[in-house]
């Protein structure tokens, strides 16, 4: 789960509405994926960022070690090799990363900064925090009903009983 | 996909449906890999995504990620909900990037407002019309599904499911549902005269009207008659379904279509 998805996930227990947001996060197994740095879809996405949200996921999963794909492998979800241009590249194979011990993410911008769309720098850095990291073990709570949804091998399951379905 | 034997729904809920086995068609099987394809296309293209823009798209359904990948190919991002296990687990074998979630799409979309520029479906929303549990009412897991997707779109954004309905009575309960949670648009059928091709799109908007688009037939130029099994009798309450052969939403052309069009009014 990447953390751009959590910051737009929102519980949808019955009852809760509007203050089923932010989910709060708990991470024990996160994973750096390379991903094609497009600067038009970070830029469209800042907008719809929560900025308290996403800094504090990113505290979360900080300090973690990181699983980091190995450059040689190409990283990244393995998909890439297919289009034209790129580099060709193998899919990273799961469940073989190298782990690095106490891996600080790069800094959060605290804040959307003026004229960002334009600013590389930025984008790079919010490209980076929103679609390279993802959450492979952990849990995602309800903040209205204090509800968990487990993440498991990236999958968060939302599945709801019956009595917490809003029908 | 033209079921010879019973319909898959009427076996029992889709997360037994959609087992290991079943799984293992979407991954292997070419010609199923062919046709799930194509409808994404198709899907994508109804969809008027504005041209050379990366989007932000919700894929309901999204199964072993086959529609997902389509999508990426075309460089948007996106998230997949689908409540099999086993299919997910496919789609985590095959690598996809869109993020997935285990979820019921009868229970909500469980989305900020305003977070997806689209969304597509293949099918799947068929399956919300089959009570599954004593306590499914297919009338409000549709109502839920509709008026949440349409809370998780960006306003003016479209949604396009392609599905497959067991008759014009379910059909028309999809529609009606989707009506009452805001949107509007309509049904595009392609090849209606093909019982092998024939495919319903759901095309949904969730902002002020706008027009329906073509559907497709095998014989362009010919022009046939309009009426269709879809058409109902407009009550105080429910949507008509008004089918248009010869189309009004032309931009002032006359479409010669063969292909059926239906609008909720």
């Amino acid at each position: 789960m990447k953390l751009l998805t959590h910051n737009l996930l929102s519980s949808h227990v019955r009852g809760v509405g509007p203050r089923g947001f932010p989910l709060r996060l708990q991470a024990t197994e996160v994973r750096i994926n390379p991903v094609e740095f497009n600067p038009e879809f970070v830029a469209r996405m800042i907008p719809k960022v929560e900025w308290a949200a996403l800094l504090e996921a990113a505290d979360t999963v900080r300090t973690l070690p990181h699983a980091r794909a190995r450059p040689e492998w190409g990283g990244g979800r393995g998909r890439s090799h297919r289009r034209p241009g790129s580099l060709a590249r193998v899919g990273m194979p799961r469940g073989d990363l190298g782990l690095c011990p106490q891996l600080h993410l790069v800094e959060v911008p605290k804040e959307p900064i003026e004229g960002y769309e334009h600013d590389e720098k930025f984008l790079r850095k919010m490209h980076h925090v929103l679609l390279e990291v993802d959450v492979l073990e952990g849990t995602l709570q309800c903040p209205e009903s204090g509800r968990l949804f487990p993440i498991s091998r990236g999958i968060p399951n939302m599945l709801l009983s019956d009595e917490e379905t809003e029908t | 996909m033209a079921f010879r034997g019973k319909r898959p729904e009427h076996g029992g809920p889709p997360e037994l449906f959609y087992d290991k086995n079943e799984a293992r068609k979407y991954v292997r099987n070419s010609r199923m890999i062919d046709v799930q394809t194509q409808m994404t296309g198709r899907a994508l293209e109804l969809l008027c995504l504005p041209e050379g823009q990366p989007c932000y798209l919700l894929d309901i359904g999204c199964g072993s990620g086959l529609s997902g990948d389509y999508l990426s190919d075309e460089g948007h991002y996106w998230v997949g909900i689908d409540i099999s296990p086993a299919m997910l687990d496919a789609a985590l074998d095959r690598d996809t990037e869109g993020d997935l979630l285990l979820g019921d799409m009868g229970q909500g979309i469980p989305f900020k407002p305003g977070t997806f520029d689209g969304c597509i479906s293949i099918s799947a929303v068929q399956w919300l019309c089959n009570a599954n549990k004593k306590s499914d009412i297919p009338a409000k897991r549709l109502y839920c599904f509709f008026s949440s997707l349409y809370s998780v779109l960006v306003r003016g954004a479209r949604a396009v499911l392609q599905l497959y309905p067991e008759n014009s009575e379910q059909l028309e309960l999809i529609t009606i549902q989707a009506t009452k949670a805001g949107f509007t648009g309509g049904v595009v059928v392609d090849f209606p005269n093909s019982a092998k091709a024939k495919k319903f799109y759901l095309c949904l908007f969730s902002g002020p009207s706008t027009f329906l688009p073509k559907a497709l037939t095998e014989t362009t130029d010919e022009e046939e008659a309009t009426e269709s099994a879809f058409t109902s009798e407009r009550t105080s309450m429910g949507p008509a379904l008004r089918c248009s052969g010869n189309g009004c939403y032309s931009n002032g052309e006359r479409p010669s279509v063969a292909g059926i069009m239906l609008e909720i009014v």
